[in-house]
């Protein structure tokens, strides 16, 4: 079994960082080297990893330490887009404002912010998003809410979708979406530092920058995660997830907490929509089915529900497979054996199968927490002994 | 002894229903500052019903419930808790994959006050709350005579005696003036059973707690208990002191039927 590849602390504290950090940072660097098989992943794969990561380290504070399963995630993901949409575009035409913003004149029509500021916005937008869903919900227990965040999950996008009329007022674009939205730059920082590019757009590669930003991005979610994971708030939303009961008996309470995890997780699902839509130059209702809830679920649990690490590379591999992998895959398949088999078609199922082969052989994650690890091996020592009575 | 106090807990008519059921019919009750107060009962006297209002856990259908001063009947376990009701279960409830030390912090959710900003900056302030989190905690875990060894692992992990008293331990990182025991000797053994007698009286004299329990062993309740209340069918049958107790018809009756109670020569039959 894989669970007994056991990796000494200090190995696992130091040396393995000290290898995987500087791989992934100086990607952009060497990747061209690595060869010309389509299964390298291309910059612009890296930076919707990016994007699927931080979002995925996100849900796990709402999944893997507090416990409340989020089915309508992509609710959030949607809601930072759609801020880079309105504040970042020609969206409102009537007004004209330039704050900050990147390769947009001075009298521009429309709401121009600084996308740096929008990152913020769209991330605080997003929590008090998850606010105002919460505090119906939260008062559910396991499947019910589960449901109901499911339904959130579905509205959103509908209301996105149907919002370029709400009240007489062209809110979102309707199908169409908004778009362009501003690219980012160093405006300011350029002038001191020539090294940063004022307008990614202009760079020779505008995927090397929105990389890094992405990594940045990630490490920023990735570190909140953590301390907040170690703190007295983390306490509880272990506590809560361990028995609600016994956690309010002890002065925990319940729904002000269920509230600050669902926010926490909805403030970087928020982040890196807003990110994603400038990247992509647009916010599209297309891009916010259901499916990215499903998928970016399907990352925690691949990845070790309540393990920052795991999550991270359950959300990577996913990710990969989904923008580039799956099809590049295929190609290989069918360049070998002269098939025409349209492997990305097969997309849903394949993940069906992977979780469902996970939930059989390593129901625990890849790189599982040390209490998901606890509880599952009871689980499978109680099995064991189950099966030998029987 | 000091029943004398004034009461720190107090019920006057709390009532709870649940559909045509009288769990707990109008009970008055009263537990006085620094005192060990018992409740007992049949099974399905209600008593854990009792328990369950008093933390919050349950919103009594009527009367009301005063501690330290405030009217606490609905308002929810964890404001209850603040003001400073701690409480352990009947049937184990420790978060199981947290560690002793963790769970010991978690009871002093209340009392520390690191917010989402603060940990995430690890401010000075955090760093030294949670210092000091870390060693309270272990102070009470050594007082409540946990083995050093067992600080760091698992909930789930320790033994069945370790875990009553890490549940004790827990109750008091709430830091309470009322300690209320839900069978905390069930399962023990006699000697562990005598052990925690003793304990009990240690928390009351030395960190000038109030404690209410319910007990089911007969020789814990006599031992430890300044006064002890007896509900049966969600009525106060009776209160007295231990040997008051011993001795009352009603009491023998509920837990022996009224046969007992008859053949005992006193005949005070009840319908």
């Amino acid at each position: 079994m894989m669970d007994r590849l056991h990796i000494p602390k200090r190995l696992q504290r130091f040396v393995l960082p000290a290898i995987i950090i500087p791989l992934v940072v100086l990607y952009p660097e060497y990747y061209t080297q690595l060869g010309t098989s389509q299964l390298i992943p291309t910059l612009s794969t890296a930076v919707v990893m990016t994007v699927f990561v931080t979002m995925a380290v996100g849900l796990n504070m709402v999944v893997g330490y507090a416990g409340l399963l989020d089915l309508g995630y992509v609710a959030f993901y949607a809601a930072g887009s759609y801020v880079a949409g309105w504040f970042a575009s020609d969206q409102f035409a009537t007004h004209h404002f330039v704050f900050g913003a990147v390769g947009v004149q001075g009298n521009a029509i429309g709401i121009h912010v600084s996308i740096w500021i929008l990152l913020a916005v769209a991330a605080l937008f997003a929590a008090m998003l998850g606010v105002m869903i919460g505090l119906p919900t939260l008062r559910l227990r396991g499947d019910y809410l589960a449901l109901v965040t499911l339904g959130f999950g579905e509205i959103i996008p509908q209301v996105v979708r149907n919002g370029d009329a709400l009240f007489g007022q062209n809110i979102t674009n309707g199908v169409a979406g908004i778009t362009p939205i501003d690219p980012m730059g160093f405006k300011y920082a350029h002038g001191v530092l020539p090294f940063l590019p004022d307008n990614f757009l202009l760079t020779p590669n505008l995927d090397v920058w929105y990389y890094r930003v992405g990594l940045l991005l990630v490490a920023v979610t990735v570190f909140c995660s953590i301390r907040l994971r170690d703190s007295r708030l983390g306490r509880a939303w272990v506590a809560l997830r361990e028995d609600e009961i016994a956690a309010a008996a002890m002065g925990v309470p319940l729904m002000r907490v269920k509230t600050l995890a669902y926010a926490s997780g909805a403030f970087f699902g928020g982040a890196a929509g807003c990110f994603y839509g400038t990247y992509q130059g647009g916010a599209i209702p297309d891009n916010f089915k259901l499916y990215i809830s499903t998928l970016v679920l399907a990352m925690v649990i691949l990845g070790g529900m309540g393990n920052v690490w795991g999550v991270c590379l359950g959300a990577a591999v996913l990710s990969y497979l989904n923008q580039q992998g799956l099809g590049a895959i295929g190609n290989q398949i069918n360049s070998s054996f002269g098939t025409n088999i349209e492997i990305t078609k097969y997309e849903a199922g394949l993940f069906g199968l992977i979780i469902v082969l996970m939930m059989l052989f390593r129901p625990q994650g890849l790189i599982p927490s040390a209490r998901r690890k606890a509880e599952f091996d009871v689980i499978r020592e109680e099995a064991e002994t189950a099966g030998v009575a029987a | 002894m000091s029943l004398d106090g004034p009461a720190i807990l107090e019920t006057r008519a709390a009532r709870k229903e649940f559909g045509g059921l009288i769990a707990c019919s109008d009970i008055d009750f009263a537990v006085p500052e620094k005192s060990i107060v018992s409740l007992i009962g049949p099974n399905g006297a209600g008593k854990t019903t009792f328990f369950n209002m008093l933390t919050g856990a349950y919103k009594p259908t009527a009367g009301e419930i005063l501690f330290d001063g405030h009217e606490v009947g609905g308002l929810p376990p964890h404001t209850i808790t603040r003001l400073g009701v701690g409480r352990t279960f009947q049937n184990i409830r420790l978060f199981q994959t947290m560690t002793a030390v963790e769970n010991v912090l978690v009871g002093m959710h209340t009392r520390l006050r690191g917010g989402i900003i603060r940990s995430i900056l690890h401010t000075p302030g955090i760093k030294r709350e949670e210092r000091q989190a870390h060693e309270n905690a272990r102070e009470l875990l050594r007082y409540c005579q946990l083995p050093e060894r067992v600080y760091d692992e698992y909930a789930m992990n320790l033994s069945y005696g370790d875990q009553r008293r890490l549940e004790v331990a827990r109750a008091l990182g709430t830091e309470p003036k009322l300690l209320l025991l839900d069978e905390p000797t069930a399962g023990m053994n006699p000697q562990e059973s005598a052990e925690f007698t003793s304990f009990v009286s240690r928390l009351r004299d030395e960190r000038g707690l109030t404690i209410l329990l319910i007990e089911h062993d007969m020789k814990v309740v006599m031992g430890v208990s300044e006064r002890i209340t007896v509900l049966d069918h969600g009525e106060k049958i009776a209160e007295g002191t231990p040997i008051e107790i011993q001795q009352n018809d009603r009491v023998i009756e509920a837990y022996l039927g009224s046969g007992a109670a008859g053949t005992a020569g006193h005949g005070a039959a009840r319908a």
